[in-house]
């Protein structure tokens, strides 16, 4: 990848330059060249169509991982008219790879929790790459907890390749919060729905990833963990990752099918990180549709379909 | 006639050492991993599989475990036929089931049943880390929940003995990582209803098991030095790129840091459990 740009879509990136510039040379120059940018516009379409209409499972990997692909705050920032963050988890620290606060959704009140992934460098160093340590996930388990208290819906955005494996996470019991977050959240007595933006790796997005409606983004993957991880676990060879990503079904559309989650958020052409608005305002309407369909239902009624769900996955006999 | 064998090869090649950490041997002796020990195996077996000069702990079949921890003949296998197939269609994975079928004599990963321990009566389970390494499927979810759900509808305490070591099974993909989901609401649901689970962790619990319903057990026991939690030790090396403490991970570390209730030898593992079930008798016995 150079300049943000993959491989596979450099002919048509160069064409929409070149419509670009022809488009900036009618303006200035004041010469005619419609008729060149409209058979231009066109072949660009039929590219567009053609390249990402067949991406495989690792080129959608590797969207899922574009650094400009929207985070967790971008999302918040776009859905939400307006957010307070909160902070801690009340036992060691506040963990910046998980952000979690109250937000308004069209005016009514909503918890929204996830993980957050850097812009840079630095920012990247200071959010450990968004990969949370157990405290992060009791913050998410404080906040949640909090939303089924003052019955504000919760909604989770998950981007998150893994929990962080290290040694100070497995001295506070990484294990242990992901299995607490998984049990409490099955039972909260408040509309969840969990939106798996980016990259949904292992336990660690699991852990915040229990709820009543799960959707999906076009190119966001979701596994039992990362393609790496599998290649090295099974062939111990993280080169074969693209092998892994092949062989593990984790493409939104394949999830669908195995009904692990209910709808495919459509992404502009090319992924989120080409348009940040579009993808967030296409969001927005099913975040709304959901809800208005959750909240119509007693808690009672909620929890028990939620653990329906669950309970039928993988009964294939 | 002996004249066939002279002139042919003068030396005889001997096989360098099996490596001290190398598997468990079916033969008559055992190396013991730990203290590299010549074991005589029938005496191991004996022992429980703990090597009797270091006291390290071999991993052990799931039927050896009821046959250590339950009541002669006291146990009844349930659901001993639910058998999955390759739902991802992961190449290889239908080779590696038989495989491990025709290795370990089960059916899946995991061995669940009703029966008695010291005469308390029960629903017992066990992973078999022989069973692609003790993972958890769909079919091995589904038999954890199932037996969740028996013990419900019975009114009856769960012992689990866990092993399993790399976790969610890879080759189910999504469909393995949402059986964390589900074993974790049937334990909840049995929980609920006032019932006792205890878990004990055997060498190695790890990922999506233990990060799942191992995790959620009233009282949580580990034998010595198992290998306990999240993240495998190697992915964690190659993380921080740094060396790993001695011990890390290991039982004695999950006690220290608050994760486990007791550590327990596996000579007192059917004592230990006994007297927890007995605390938790709700048939009005007096204690003495």
């Amino acid at each position: 990848m150079l300049n943000g740009v993959f491989e596979w879509e450099k002919p048509l990136i160069e064409l929409e330059k070149k419509i670009e510039e022809l488009r900036r040379f009618t303006k200035e120059e004041g010469i005619d060249f419609s008729a060149e940018i409209a058979t231009l516009e066109s072949r660009a379409e039929n590219l567009r169509h053609d390249i990402y209409s067949r991406l495989t499972p690792w080129q959608k990997v590797m969207i899922a991982r574009h650094p400009r692909r929207p985070t967790c705050l971008d999302y918040i920032e776009l859905i939400f008219d307006d957010f307070f963050e909160l902070h801690g988890d009340r036992t060691i620290r506040d963990d910046p790879a998980m952000v979690g606060g109250i937000a308004l959704l069209e005016g009514r009140p909503v918890t929204v929790i996830g993980p957050q992934k850097g812009k840079d460098t630095k920012d990247n160093i200071a959010r450990n790459f968004g990969l949370p340590h157990p405290e992060g996930y009791r913050k998410a388990l404080r906040l949640m907890r909090q939303a089924e208290k003052f019955r504000r819906p919760i909604i989770s955005l998950i981007d998150v390749v893994g929990a962080y494996p290290g040694i100070e996470a497995e001295q506070r019991g990484q294990g242990v919060v992901i299995a607490e977050n998984i049990r409490q959240m099955s039972f909260l007595k408040v509309p969840i729905i969990c939106v798996v933006t980016g990259e949904g790796g292992s336990g660690g997005a699991l852990a915040i990833g229990v709820g009543d409606r799960i959707l999906m983004l076009e190119n966001a993957w979701y596994s039992v963990c990362s393609p790496e991880m599998c290649a090295q676990i099974l062939w111990k060879d993280t080169k074969k990752a693209e092998e892994a990503a092949e062989s593990l079904c984790l493409t939104a559309q394949d999830l669908l099918a195995w009904k692990v989650i209910d709808e495919i958020i459509p992404e502009p052409p090319g992924g989120a990180h080409r348009n940040h608005e579009t993808v967030a305002m296409t969001l927005k309407e099913a975040l709304l549709r959901h809800l208005q369909e959750l909240e119509a239902q007693g808690a009672d009624e909620l929890v028990a379909k939620r653990i329906d769900r669950y309970r039928q996955i993988g009964v294939v006999w | 006639m002996l004249s066939v064998f002279w002139g042919k090869q003068k030396y005889v090649t001997i096989k360098p050492r099996e490596p001290s950490s190398g598997p468990v041997a079916d033969g008559l002796w055992t190396r013991c991993p730990s203290c590299s020990s010549l074991l005589y195996t029938k005496e191991l077996t004996k022992n429980l599989s703990v090597c009797d000069r270091c006291s390290h702990h071999f991993r052990m079949s799931a039927w050896d475990r009821v046959l250590h921890l339950l009541d002669a003949d006291s146990f009844q296998e349930i659901d001993q036929d639910l058998e999955g197939g390759n739902p991802l269609g992961f190449s290889g994975y239908e080779q590696k089931l038989a495989k491990s079928r025709e290795k370990t004599g089960l059916t899946e990963a995991c061995l669940t049943g009703e029966g008695r321990l010291s005469g308390h009566q029960l629903v017992f389970g066990a992973i078999d880390f022989g069973f692609i390494g003790g993972t958890m499927g769909t079919v091995v979810g589904e038999k954890v929940c199932r037996a969740f759900e028996y013990a419900l509808t019975k009114r009856l305490p769960v012992v689990m003995v866990s092993a399993g070591g790399g976790g969610a099974r890879m080759h189910e993909g999504i469909l393995s990582l949402m059986q964390m989901a589900k074993t974790s609401q049937a334990v909840e649901r049995h929980s609920q209803a006032g019932l006792l689970y205890i878990c004990v962790l055997t060498d190695p619990t790890m990922g999506g098991i233990y990060a799942s319903f191992a995790s959620l057990a009233d009282i949580i026991l580990a034998e010595p030095q198992a290998l306990i939690g999240f993240a495998g030790p190697r992915v964690v090396e190659e993380t921080i790129r740094q060396k790993l403490p001695s011990g890390f991970q290991r039982a004695e570390f999950a006690l220290n840091n608050g994760m486990v209730d007791a550590i327990i030898e596996r000579k007192e593992l059917r004592k230990v459990l006994a007297r927890l079930l007995l605390y938790h008798d709700r048939g009005g016995r007096q204690l003495c």
